[in-house]
């Protein structure tokens, strides 16, 4: 097989093309260039390029950087900041699979006349591509849990569907994060020991995200009361606040009546109309459902009442639930679950899993509507 | 190469194995001095293209602070070095535009110059066009509206197929670069041509009479004088010959690959081995990867830090659509090119452009899903 292998600079992505060259088939390594501001981690700066280039040329294979800057401007950055304007918070890392790891990059790989594409996630995927990349192919395809549960990344490839999975080898996904650095350091990658990436790699870690939201949108105070209405503070960049958030509330954060037990308050809404965040004890922050939006589906959909597992973050816990979609069909609906969880902010993704001895296999998932 | 092994010494030593360096190297200058129309005394031997520009740049900005003038289709080193000069000085660096094919705007030129002017800067020969610059209309400008400025020009994509010290009649300093005539990476050189005073950027001995301290690179000059000497020698012929094949390869490609043009208008003056196409409805990074499994290397613009082809700061300068521009292709040919290779180009660039084209553009299959 011809494989374009996508590496970050990191280790997983550097055992995965190690792997895909030890199984015999031809590979070019490919690094994406996502961001041009200053980048303190993640996939984008020149040091991780240069790591991804000596890993292939250690390799023996050739090695691409690809600019899709303003791609990742348009279909990453925007979206992230104009979201943040009106009270959602959306996933970048899940924006960025969806439009350039598993859009941009899949039909350059398509053009380029690849066979699969590779990346170094921890999640597995069922069967192996047959033939062109977007040529035809007899599914189904299924996403799992990669085998290494702490590393397990399958809640960002939600949005895969049988198209991309069909093209799709994850050559990581049947080893720990222990036998990827022990599998690197055998064959002496420079990537081996390097720290996993953190974060968001478009913020840097001097300036946070309020700096770099503060740069790009209109940032101002705002009211802080509780759900009585009674005001209990303020805080300066209303916009910075996130549903479920307990830091940075100074006083109005733990003083004063009705702040729960455990004395604290936590951000219950944010309205930015009327330029107020309601606050409150972790109580009022805890549903029984919740409302989804803009999902898709890697596997069959849930049957009604059919018993699944709903994880609302990217290294959280999940909760048994089930799915109950809108009448209207139209990629709406909601998720009842078993046990109260935190309200989850809008923009973030919810995804559920069927479980299965083998590994659960992720169903679909989409968006909290807040 | 004796200058690397037996004939090892340090120019400015005082023994037998240093005089044999130093004569190589005075002899090395000789052959540069005249083809750059200057004498021995007033060439400086450099690292490359980037460090003559930057000594002509910053060190004349450095010395003589005032405004700094250089051409928007300027290559980086120039262009940068003109930011880092006016950052230093805290003078005005004024850009100036250029029309579609590439050449400088002469009547903008004329507005950026006047007296507090202390350097112009302005190519011989684009890098990435090959448009040949009116420079003696520059220099005639220059010399009317800005008498005390220095004039340098970058004759780095000149000097393997022009007379520079013709073609560069009227400038004070000009930059060469050696590998782009056949000499070894990293050797170039600036020629003074009327005294101009500079800040030296490297201080140290008192090498190419303080201008830039350092232990010349005897092998960097020796092979560069080699070089450039061997291509004068050529070029009259070598000229001719490429422009042929070029002119052939651009016909071709117009002619096999439907939806391409020529960026560079006809009857606009070029450097004989450039070859600059815009392609529809092809992404040149895709073109660039399919041309280089198919054999056959090519351009589009510069790359960046991280090795990413950056959108072309000359095509925007020309007003070139952003959407043309992702198609761009810069084939360029040389000395060493033959009527196979031309034929090799035509045969793979029509058929890599088809291979794309035959795909086709899909709305990708994440939009196909949500559909």
């Amino acid at each position: 097989m011809r494989v374009l292998v996508a590496l970050s600079g990191g280790v997983d992505s550097s055992v995965a093309a190690a792997l895909m060259t030890e199984q015999g088939h031809e590979v070019v390594g490919a690094t994406m260039k996502l961001w041009g501001g200053p980048s303190d981690s993640g996939c984008c700066s020149v040091a991780d390029v240069e790591d991804a280039r000596r890993v292939c040329q250690q390799l023996g294979v050739a090695h691409h950087v690809f600019n899709f800057s303003s791609e990742f401007e348009r279909d990453v950055v925007a979206p992230y900041v104009e979201g943040h304007a009106r009270a959602v918070t959306p996933n970048p890392c899940i924006s960025c699979n969806a439009h350039l790891k598993f859009d941009r990059f899949w039909q350059r790989a398509r053009h380029l006349g690849f066979d699969a594409i590779a990346t170094g996630h921890h999640a597995r995927v069922s069967g192996r591509p047959t033939g062109r990349v977007g040529g035809p192919g007899a599914g189904p395809w299924h996403l799992r849990r990669g085998r290494d549960a702490a590393k397990d990344q399958s809640y960002v490839l939600y949005m895969l569907g049988q198209a991309q999975l069909r093209d799709l080898v994850l050559p990581v996904g049947e080893m720990t994060k222990e036998e990827v650095r022990a599998h690197a350091s055998r064959l002496g990658l420079r990537t081996a020991s390097k720290p996993d990436s953190q974060d968001v790699c478009f913020i840097s870690r001097t300036g946070g995200r309020s700096a770099f939201l503060g740069d790009r949108i209109p940032v101002g105070p705002g009211r802080l009361v509780s759900p009585e209405g009674v005001q209990l503070g303020e805080v300066q960049e209303l916009e910075l606040l996130t549903v479920g958030q307990r830091r940075g509330l100074g006083p109005a954060g733990h003083i004063g009546p009705g702040a729960g037990p455990s004395g604290r308050r936590y951000v219950l809404d944010v309205d930015l109309v009327q330029r107020k965040a309601t606050l409150g004890p972790l109580a009022g922050l805890m549903v029984s459902s919740l409302d989804v939006g803009g999902v898709t589906w890697v596997d069959e959909e849930p049957q009604t009442g059919e018993a699944l597992q709903v994880q609302m973050s990217a290294h959280g816990r999940p909760v048994g639930g089930h799915w109950e979609p809108s009448p209207l069909g139209d990629g709406h609906g909601r998720v009842w679950l078993v046990e109260p969880v935190r309200r989850v902010a809008a923009g973030q993704a919810v995804v559920l899993y069927r479980p299965d001895p083998d590994g659960d296999l992720v169903v679909g998932g989409g968006t909290s509507g807040g | 190469m004796p200058w690397l092994s037996g004939a090892y010494g340090n120019p400015s030593g005082h023994h037998s194995v240093a005089a044999a360096a130093r004569t190589a190297l005075d002899q090395a200058r000789d052959v540069l001095a005249g083809a750059l129309g200057t004498v021995p005394g007033d060439l400086v031997v450099t690292s490359g293209g980037t460090e003559s520009d930057n000594l002509a740049v910053l060190g004349r900005a450095l010395l003589a602070p005032g405004a700094v003038v250089v051409g928007a289709v300027e290559h980086h080193a120039v262009l940068n070095a003109g930011r880092a000069a006016s950052q230093l000085t805290g003078q005005p660096l004024r850009t100036v535009g250029a029309d579609r094919h590439g050449r400088v705007d002469l009547s903008e030129l004329a507005k950026a110059l006047d007296p507090t002017v202390s350097l112009v800067s302005v190519q011989l020969v684009n890098n990435e066009l090959g448009t040949v610059q009116p420079f003696a209309d520059v220099a005639a400008l220059v010399r009317r509206r800005a008498p005390r400025a220095v004039l340098h020009t970058d004759a780095v994509q000149a000097a393997p197929w022009f007379d520079v010290a013709v073609l560069a009649e009227g400038a004070d300093l000009v930059s060469i670069s050696a590998h782009k005539f056949g000499g070894p990476q990293g050797a170039g050189a600036l020629a003074f041509r009327r005294p101009v005073e500079l800040a030296p950027l490297l201080h140290g001995g008192p090498q190419e009479r303080e201008r830039r301290a350092g232990t010349q690179n005897v092998a960097g000059a020796v092979g560069m004088a080699a070089a450039l000497a061997a291509v004068r020698a050529a070029a009259p012929r070598e000229a001719v010959r490429v422009a042929a094949l070029r002119d052939r390869l651009a016909a071709g490609l117009l002619e096999r690959v439907p939806g391409s043009v020529l960026t560079v208008g006809p009857g606009v003056p070029t450097a004989p081995g450039h070859c600059h196409v815009l392609i529809e409805g092809v992404d040149s990074e895709e073109l660039l990867f399919m041309l280089d499994t198919m054999g056959l290397a090519a351009s589009a613009g510069a790359a960046c830090a991280s090795g990413a082809m950056e959108p072309s700061h000359v095509l925007r300068a020309i007003g070139t659509a952003p959407e043309a521009a992702r198609g761009a292709l810069r084939l360029t040919l040389g000395h060493t090119s033959t009527d196979e290779d031309v034929e090799q180009a035509l045969e793979v660039v029509p058929r890599a452009v088809a291979s794309l084209r035959s795909v086709g553009a899909s709305p990708g299959p994440l939009a196909r899903r949500s559909a």
